[in-house]
């Protein structure tokens, strides 16, 4: 018992961290965990005889955090749905081509294999507006579909794919700028 | 009609999250063929969604 503690405690680094990334507030990512640990103690004998602690704590992980994102949207709903993509025109001239055509990135699965390019995709993420934030962490780290997402947050598909088109916009010209415009 | 840039970054992304309709796949594909700055840019939504994928494997940073 004690032992299998002090093995939870030692997730516990990796899965604020996951938390954090999702929620984007210590607070709320310090409970999700929290709770996710008690789960887990609660039901270690749900964890006999499966091969990697981690996966399954990040199992468990995920409900928190869609449980907590899902408070969030109902206590934060009516919010006016913004979806408006005029913040991009300054990137298109006037008949919609690229003012500063994307450039193709150097060899970027090299990028995948180096430490320092996931810190700097970290700090893009931290940059951008939180809804958009947790709107895209939502589909790419947790893998839901967009129908889910709009569920969860309260939107419209629409709304749901204008967040995630300025998600991937902001990160493209975040990592041009912090990552592949210096190596 | 043809496609701009911004409508077509518009559409990659949208690709990624949801199925295309028919006419909406082949106005992409005729501006990609002659357009370097959204195959580019395509190239790169898709690296996004493979680094998003490894970012949760990664070790403590």
């Amino acid at each position: 018992m004690n032992d299998f503690r002090t093995r939870l405690q030692s997730e516990r680094p990796y899965l604020l961290r996951y938390a954090s990334l999702q929620l984007r507030d210590p607070s709320l990512a310090e409970d999700a965990v929290q709770e996710t640990l008690v789960a887990a103690l609660a039901g270690e004998a749900g964890f006999q005889g499966r091969a990697n602690l981690r996966t399954w704590l990040t199992g468990i992980l995920k409900h928190k955090i869609i449980d907590t994102i899902r408070r969030l949207a109902r206590d934060a709903a009516a919010a006016p749905a913004d979806a408006d993509t005029t913040e991009f025109d300054a990137l298109f001239v006037d008949n919609g081509h690229w003012g500063d055509p994307p450039a193709a990135w150097a060899n970027p699965d090299a990028s995948l294999e180096q430490k320092r390019f996931f810190s700097a995709l970290e700090t893009c993420l931290e940059r951008l507006p939180k809804k958009t934030a947790q709107a895209f962490m939502m589909r790419e780290h947790l893998g839901l579909e967009t129908a889910e997402i709009c569920k969860e947050l309260a939107i419209t598909p629409t709304h749901c794919w204008v967040l995630l088109y300025r998600a991937r916009m902001a990160l493209r010209e975040c990592l041009e700028k912090d990552w592949f415009s210096k190596i | 009609m043809k496609l701009t840039c911004k409508e077509v970054s518009r559409l990659v992304s949208e690709g990624l999250d949801r199925r295309l309709g028919w006419s909406e796949r082949v106005r992409v594909r005729i501006h990609l063929a002659i357009c370097d700055g959204c195959t580019n840019f395509k190239k790169q939504m898709l690296f996004l969604r493979k680094a998003l994928a490894r970012l949760a494997e990664q070790p403590k940073l």
